[in-house]
């Protein structure tokens, strides 16, 4: 039974139809990654996906009694005020705020989860730090934890990557991989083709439409013959 | 000095300006770090602006002023919520057309209908006097509901404030908070535009946070400091109008800005400790 299922989904903003025709399914423990050029709607299927917006036509069904509210999801870079004054306990907390409920405050288990997640990306000893004294890395790795510790299900990462170094950006990979290893669902927005592929299962490659879904190592060998160079150009 | 300040509370006008003054001090702070950590900084300006204008024609009409002022300043601060969403007309541009048209609207209602005789500046620029009892009142409840609901809900009031799309995601309704913090934020410029006046009362949302977050990095401690920063520089502010017989709102904001520069230079100096 497939995890997520998106049915010839449509969205738009404003009555301007940004991605249309996507279908795609994935099964748990699968690694999806979306690729496609700068305004071909990734972001938009994210936030879709995430139930941040609703579907022009179509339709996003989740199954194996996953929640809508139990996905952790990483933002693309800039959707968080660089000056914010938080501390990266008090972020990655805030992860946990789909198990508040009806409780006002998080309890033990909450702070509990938190430290631990903490500990496995070793930022635990940045718990007191400021977020706008982070490097552009560690504050990736902080919003890698907050999604974390909101999800044992799927993660949805939106370019994690962007503006890191080689370095930084193949730790952060690294780390993707060893939640995917132990079971986690991954869907993954990326730019940079080479390094993405070589973790994902699944790539869908989307121009406004949907160029291409399936297995990865079907779209590199494609890829490698050029077959969705064209539509790379046209979009 | 000690003789003074008892002299100042043995009157029953400065007792319920301090009250009222000091709960809405408080309210204002707490509101004001949402405000300004969303950026919507403007929106309390704008607010006092038509507060003012709708103060202005229901004196006029021979109305209640909260009566009629609560209400236009909620609607308003709604369709400004509305904006920033939207991206339809810029959100800073819609604030600047409305806040300098409420107050032309306002100013000129009481010119142009003859026999009103109003205290203009009293309006602009507040005054200790104009508090009364029902004024003391609203500030007391308005600053109840601020105080309760900020403690109770801070978890979600931060994850709201910090990432919007990811609170929603987790099943928390983001609009119901924003729309939450406009309507309270509404309240409190009406109810403190006499004490501060139209022209300064957005000062006492956009201070603290703003200073607070020279020196204070988290969260946690931005709001403590806020609401601490903004009761000192309440009761420096009006001891300062009672002894040098100055306006109360200037004196506060003129207390605000000492306070700023301090956290200014302590922040400078902090830095240069760690270096
Ligand atoms: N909030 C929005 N309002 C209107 N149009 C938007 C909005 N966000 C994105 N778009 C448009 O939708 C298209 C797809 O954007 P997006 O999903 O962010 O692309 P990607 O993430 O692939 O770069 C772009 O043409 C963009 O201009
Ligand atoms: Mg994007």
């Amino acid at each position: 039974m497939s995890l997520i299922t998106c049915e010839n989904l449509a969205l738009s903003y404003e009555g301007r139809c940004v991605l249309q025709g996507v279908n795609f399914s994935l099964a748990g423990g699968e690694y999806l990654c979306i690729v496609g050029e700068n305004g071909s709607g990734k972001s938009t299927l994210m936030k879709a996906l995430l139930s941040l917006k609703s579907p022009d036509r179509g339709e996003i069904r989740f199954g194996d009694g996953l929640r809508r509210t139990e996905i952790g999801y990483l933002p693309q870079n800039s959707a968080i005020r660089r000056d914010f004054p938080a501390n990266v306990g008090e972020i990655v907390l805030s992860g946990c705020q789909n198990t508040l409920g009806s409780r006002l405050f998080y309890g033990a288990a909450a702070r509990r989860r938190a430290r631990q997640t903490m500990e496995k990306l070793g930022i635990a000893h940045l718990s007191r730090r400021p977020w706008r004294e982070l490097s552009g890395g560690q504050q990736q790795r902080v919003l890698l934890c907050r999604a974390l510790c909101a999800t044992r299900r799927l993660l949805l990462l939106d370019e994690p990557a962007a503006g890191l170094d080689p370095v930084v950006t193949a730790e952060l990979y690294a780390l993707i991989r060893e939640a995917n290893r132990e079971g986690l669902t991954v869907i993954m927005v990326s730019h940079d083709m080479q390094g993405a592929l070589r973790d994902a299962t699944h790539v869908l490659h989307l121009a406004g439409h949907q160029v291409y879904f399936g297995p990865a190592e079907e779209y590199a060998r494609q890829d490698a013959v050029g077959c969705f160079c064209g539509g790379c150009a046209n979009a | 000095m000690l003789e003074t300040l008892r002299e100042m509370l043995s009157y029953p006008f400065m007792q319920r300006a301090m009250i009222a003054g000091l709960l809405l001090s408080l309210c204002a702070a707490l509101l004001g770090v949402i405000l300004v950590l969303k950026n919507l900084s403007m929106v309390g300006d704008g607010l006092s602006h038509v507060a003012f204008g709708a103060m202005a024609v229901a004196l006029v009409c021979n109305m209640a002023p909260l009566g009629l002022a609560v209400p236009v300043v909620l609607v308003t601060a709604f369709l400004l919520m509305r904006l920033q969403n939207g991206a339809r007309l810029r959100g800073d541009a819609a604030v600047a057309i409305l806040s300098t048209g409420a107050l032309a609207v306002g100013v000129m209602a009481i010119s142009v209908v003859p026999g009103v005789n109003v205290d203009l500046n009293g309006y602009l620029f507040g005054s200790v006097l104009a508090m009364r009892g029902a004024d003391v009142w609203a500030a007391i409840a308005l600053s109840a509901v601020v105080l309760v609901l900020f403690v109770l809900f801070y978890p979600r009031i931060f994850a709201v404030t910090f990432d919007a799309d990811f609170a929603r995601a987790s099943g928390i309704r983001a609009e119901t908070y924003t729309m939450l913090c406009a309507a309270l934020t509404a309240v409190t410029v009406v109810v403190g535009m006499r004490l501060m006046g139209a022209m300064l009362i957005s000062s006492l949302l956009i201070f603290p946070a703003v200073t607070s977050m020279r020196l204070f990095r988290s969260f946690r401690a931005v709001t403590i400091s806020a609401a601490a920063v903004s009761a000192l520089c309440f009761l420096a502010g009006i001891t300062i109008s009672y002894v040098c017989a100055t306006p109360a709102g200037a004196s506060i904001v003129c207390a605000h800005i000492v306070v700023f520069l301090f956290f200014t230079v302590a922040a400078a100096v902090a830095a240069r400790r760690r270096k």
